[in-house]
């Protein structure tokens, strides 16, 4: 375990082999129907992701990465298409194991944070073991861990408004990672930050990859994407390209 | 999740809201208020009335011209009854012979004793009477002795004093064989009857008992209708007294065998039932008034509670989108909204006892806590909270995450 860091910067860059399938997509199209019209935001992508890796889908606004990342994060299920999740079809699955599923397997990191503005930062952290129905005790122990992973041992108490931008994305983080999902799914991490800022992010995540965490970062910043080891572009719907990062 | 994790959650974000919440609160309150307040006062009434009606025997009954408590007849059916005056009484009396104890009653309220200087308040009930008088209300004579049938016969201008008029008028000294005033005659006292304390609707000690004679010869015969109490020799021959008593009162007013009578007959336990009758139809009034109030404040739980789901669409998003159930938000919606209930109903059964016996003990009747209606009202509120909050609460669990994120 590398040592938590708040102003950690990436270290020599490790790419970790990938380990087993966690996602697989296979010919997924999702269509939208807006009044008359029906929109195409997904017409037949082909994706597989393993273990271990770290993920970047691009593309620009209206290419369907939006649509791909609900998709990825269980939020939504596809029109037709396969997508199993640890080998369990999702596709058809109902609202409440999708839940499950986003509980258990899923961290999510938001452009705009998305704590609960009246909740300290514990109880943010907190959260998602309350739903997964862990008792207090478990629960506390796990989200102040997971706090101090992320270099905010010293803000437990303190609520979203009390902190700032870097420090709030930082709780989310923990949040994500309170559950020890399968995989962590970032969308436009640093959208909100200032570049300084957002370069701390890109490096705490940096560190917990190699800290053998699997990460998908949702972004349209080539800076951002570059941190990952691979980078999948969407254009109109459609996987462009899928290429590893030298 | 658990239902003290709820719960905990219901209340962090009710109290979040305070202004917002408390009217919603109040208004939940006033309902119930209202049912408990009079439930409270009318079952402290209800015992009361059963103690302190209980002035007469168990084995007696009363005959008069009009009923004591009427709620149901038209008052046309009694206007034109004949009074009943004192030959009938007499005869009645003399009819019923020794089969029945007979009293004769007429009275006079709002009265002041005058012993020279000293004087009552003008609230003293003189009793036109006769000897056995004492024994239809359960009195003592604690000085002195009783009226006499002679005393009667000749009306003399004799008296006995209830105790608080002894307190009034002859504070330090003894009663017996004094003068005392009222309305400008003058009688002798010849007794003083024991306390029977407070009881509902008045004191039964402020009273002056004199020959049922005297009374009519000062304050004149016609337009009074005596009173008479029948006393059974026992329980268990109060009905046939009864019919005996009934036999012989239709005999005195020389009815005809198709003629309905043209009197009242009632004992204590018709009297208790005459106010059960009118204490049910109050208790139905309250009822229906907090069910209307209640379902009115239940629109409002409602409603509140749709604002609050509006204004937490980015929380309940952030929620499922962290792993929350269908059954989690709502429990967590529909929580807030039975808590604002309850918080409502133990408001407004606080304020409801306490209320109901205040007016209970400014009336003298008996404070009571009305664990029934207090259990019913908590109830009805739970049941507010569950059946209005449950369309917000549904509406909360069935949002799509996605949107309910994008939400600002």
């Amino acid at each position: 375990m590398i040592p938590p860091s708040a102003t950690a910067h990436a270290g020599p860059r490790v790419t970790r082999p990938p380990g087993a399938l966690v996602i697989e997509i296979e010919d997924v199209t999702k269509l939208y129907k807006m009044g008359a019209e029906t929109i195409h935001a997904l017409r037949g992508v082909t994706l597989k992701i393993h273990r271990n890796e770290y993920l970047a889908i691009m593309g620009p606004s209206g290419s369907g990465k939006s649509t791909l990342m609900n998709m990825l994060g269980c939020l939504d299920t596809p029109t037709a298409g396969r997508y199993e999740f640890n080998r369990k079809n999702v596709a058809t699955m109902l609202d409440d194991e999708l839940a499950d599923i986003r509980n258990r397997e899923i961290g999510f990191v938001f452009q705009t944070f998305n704590l609960l503005p009246r909740s300290d930062a514990l109880h943010n952290v907190e959260l998602p073991l309350i739903y997964a129905g862990l008792g207090k005790a478990g629960r506390i122990e796990k989200a102040q861990r997971a706090l101090v992973n992320v270099g905010l041992g010293e803000r437990m108490g303190h609520k979203p408004n009390e902190l700032s931008g870097g420090q709030r994305q930082r709780v989310a983080i923990a949040r994500a990672l309170v559950n020890d999902p399968s995989i962590i799914l970032a969308d436009e991490p640093t959208g909100n930050l200032d570049s300084k800022t957002g370069e701390e992010i890109m490096a705490l995540f940096e560190q917990l990859y190699a800290q053998g965490n699997t990460i998908i970062v949702v972004t349209h910043e080539e800076d951002i994407a570059r941190h990952a080891r691979r980078i999948v572009r969407l254009r109109d719907g459609l996987i462009e390209s899928d290429r590893a990062v030298e | 999740m658990l239902f003290g994790e709820i719960f905990r959650l219901a209340f962090a974000s009710l109290t979040a809201n305070k202004l917002r919440s408390s009217l919603t609160v109040l208004g939940i309150a006033v309902g119930v208020f209202s049912v408990i307040g009079v439930m409270t006062l009318i079952n402290g009434m209800r015992s009361s009335i059963e103690t302190g009606l209980n002035v007469l025997g168990a084995n007696s009954f009363q005959i008069t011209k009009f009923p004591p408590i009427n709620f149901s007849d038209p008052w046309t059916r009694f206007r034109n009854r004949r009074d009943i005056n004192s030959p009938q009484a007499e005869r009645f009396k003399e009819l019923m012979g020794d089969a029945a104890k007979v009293n004769l009653q007429i009275n006079r309220n709002g009265l002041t004793v005058n012993v020279r200087e000293r004087k009552t308040n003008p609230n003293v009930r003189l009793w036109g009477t006769d000897e056995n008088y004492v024994t239809a209300f359960n009195f003592d004579v604690a000085l002195g002795r009783n009226l006499g049938a002679e005393d009667v016969e000749h009306g003399r201008p004799v008296c006995l004093l209830g105790d608080e008029v002894v307190q009034k008028v002859f504070p330090d000294e003894d009663a017996l064989g004094k003068l005392i005033r009222i309305g400008g005659q003058n009688y002798t006292v010849v007794g003083v009857l024991a306390s029977k304390g407070t009881a509902f609707g008045g004191s039964p000690d402020n009273i002056v008992l004199t020959p049922i004679t005297r009374f009519l010869a000062v304050y004149g015969r016609s337009w009074r209708s005596i009173g008479l109490n029948v006393q059974a020799p026992s329980q268990a021959e109060l009905a046939e007294t009864q019919e005996r008593a009934i036999g012989m009162m239709r005999l005195v007013r020389g009815l005809a065998p198709e003629d309905a009578n043209d009197f009242e007959v009632f004992s204590n336990e018709s009297l208790i039932e005459a106010f059960n009758n009118i204490a049910d139809i109050v208790a139905a009034g309250a009822l229906i008034i907090s069910a209307i109030a209640l379902l009115a404040s239940g629109v409002g739980v409602m409603n509140i509670m749709l604002v609050s789901v509006t204004e937490r669409t980015k929380e309940i998003g952030i929620r499922k989108s962290i792993g929350a159930k269908k059954i989690n938000i709502l429990m967590q919606f529909l929580a807030e909204a039975v808590a604002l209930s309850l918080i409502g109903g133990l408001v407004g059964v606080a304020f409801g006892v306490g209320g109901g016996n205040l007016v209970a003990f400014l009336m003298n009747t008996e404070i009571t806590f009305p664990w029934l209606w207090t259990g019913i009202g908590l109830g009805v509120c739970g049941g507010i909270g569950v059946v209005f909050g449950l369309y917000p609460a549904w509406k909360a669990a069935s949002l799509d995450p996605i949107e309910a994120l994008r939400y600002e």
